[in-house]
């Protein structure tokens, strides 16, 4: 198409601009192979293919044994429903109280941003800001990206936006440090126990079930099946999917 | 297994670390872009030893006063006490409290130490050149990987401790300068763990055996 404008003699300024911001484009986008289906162990750089398995099945790298791909069914429905389940577990658990304490007749109360935001006052503002960024952003990121991909895959092609977030979900993932904020508060709870009463909020339950949503999550999401179907950010170099190209010869 | 298997890299292919796709950079390019994701793509992470070394120095120096400095100072009407990481280790055990004074005896102070090790190890024996025992290391990268986030722990029982108790005049706790600087050492070996390239450790085993066949030749 663009080959089209550039031949025609009363291109706009405008057009002329496209044209080279498309062959700029073009110019360290990579190409993409004939078949879909090889790949490279992202640990090994062992070039192979991943063969089709049954429901359940995972595929691993034959030299360093890395999962490269585990087949997962119904992976859009599950992780849809358990998505939107984490969200309002996530809401519940930033809302509402997390920990308290009773003692010499005073209680305090504190939410994970609480705990963030005492250190702020005492001077640490570095920590302050990890600790928010690992109980608090990241989870957030995390959940809000799950329900974006699984939004666009409503359509049967989704959108390249869906790619973006797809692309940045291991970061959130890698930094989404609940579960180790959770053993934290209970280590933190059995040093307290010997001063003073502690009680249990609301939200330390919802952590709790976010814990084990967010793994059941990563065990059912199949990011390989989004891949295959969501639409290339370099619409010219896609693989059609075997169908469409039978139709269009 | 033989171990000169063809790799991608041998084939001019670059794969995608966000999406997994394999592509083709145009001729004579070192790095592209993803057609499918558009991530950035390259044969190998840039200057991932060095990187990695960089990482591991930089954490290596914030151990010794994240060890040293007190993380938790608290203030009672008898005066103040400050404890190191590894004071409230001991603070900790207890008949009851012992198996949570192991855990965090393990999360604080040995995985990331063993860390810092695991990966001084890997880019040694990777800049050696070494063709031995692959599939371990590797495994052990994959370790070090899923481990290392744990060490956070000691962050998060400081922040809640400081933040519960609050019942001045009676008795406070404020977090210590050592805070900072475990922060730190979670964080850069972190960074160390992902700027560290495992395909290199298959790399020179590939090396080597063209290196071989040329000699032979």
């Amino acid at each position: 198409m663009a080959r089209a404008v550039e031949s025609n003699v009363e291109a706009t300024a405008l057009q002329r601009y496209l044209i080279l911001e498309r062959q700029h484009h073009h110019a360290d986008c990579n190409r993409s192979l004939a078949d879909g289906s090889l790949v490279a162990c992202l640990d090994c750089d062992l070039l192979q293919r991943i063969p089709e398995v049954p429901p359940g099945a995972s595929v691993r790298c034959p030299r360093c044994d890395k999962e490269l791909w585990r087949h997962k069914p119904d992976s859009h429905n599950r992780t849809m429903a358990l998505t939107l389940a984490a969200l309002v577990l996530y809401l519940i658990a930033n809302t509402v109280p997390m920990l308290g304490l009773h003692a010499a007749g005073r209680e305090a109360f504190t939410t994970v941003v609480g705990g963030a935001h005492q250190l702020w006052l005492d001077g640490q503002q570095i920590v302050s800001v990890l600790v928010l960024f690992a109980a608090v952003i990241s989870p957030a990121l995390q959940i809000g990206f799950l329900l974006l991909i699984v939004i666009g895959c409503q359509r049967e092609r989704p959108p390249a936006w869906v790619g973006f977030f797809l692309r940045h979900l291991h970061f959130t993932r890698t930094w989404s440090m609940i579960e180790v904020m959770l053993l934290g508060v209970l280590v933190a709870l059995t040093k307290i126990a010997d001063y003073a009463t502690v009680i249990l909020g609301t939200a330390l339950f919802a952590l709790f079930a976010l814990v084990v949503l967010l793994a059941a999550i990563q065990s059912i999401f199949d990011p390989r099946e989004v891949w295959q179907r969501v639409r290339w950010a370099e619409p010219d170099a896609e693989i059609l999917p075997v169908e469409n190209a039978e139709a269009k010869s | 297994m033989s171990e000169n298997l063809p790799s991608a890299m041998d084939h001019g292919l670059q794969s995608c670390h966000g999406c997994g796709l394999l592509s083709r950079p145009a001729p004579g390019a070192e790095e592209g872009r993803c057609p499918r994701c558009d991530e950035e793509l390259v044969f190998r992470k840039p200057q991932s030893l060095e990187r990695t070394m960089a990482y591991l120095i930089a954490a290596a120096v914030c151990y010794v006063p994240a060890n040293l400095l007190p993380v938790l100072t608290t203030n009672t009407s008898g005066g103040s006490e400050s404890d190191t990481i590894m004071q409230g280790v001991v603070l900790l055990w207890s008949p009851t409290g012992w198996p949570l004074s192991f855990i965090v005896l393990f999360a604080s102070i040995m995985i990331p130490s063993a860390k810092i090790v695991a990966l001084l190890y890997l880019v040694f024996t990777v800049k050696r050149g070494s063709i031995q025992n692959n599939a371990q290391r590797v495994r052990l990268y994959r370790m070090v990987e899923i481990v290392g986030r744990w060490s956070m722990v000691d962050v998060f029982v400081d922040t809640f401790t400081v933040s519960l108790i609050q019942l001045q005049p009676l008795m406070s706790v404020e977090p210590g300068p050592g805070l900072l600087f475990f922060a730190a050492v979670v964080v850069l070996t972190m960074m160390a763990v992902e700027s560290f390239d495992p395909r290199l450790i298959w790399d020179s085993a590939a090396a080597k055996e063209t290196k071989r066949e040329v000699q032979h030749a």
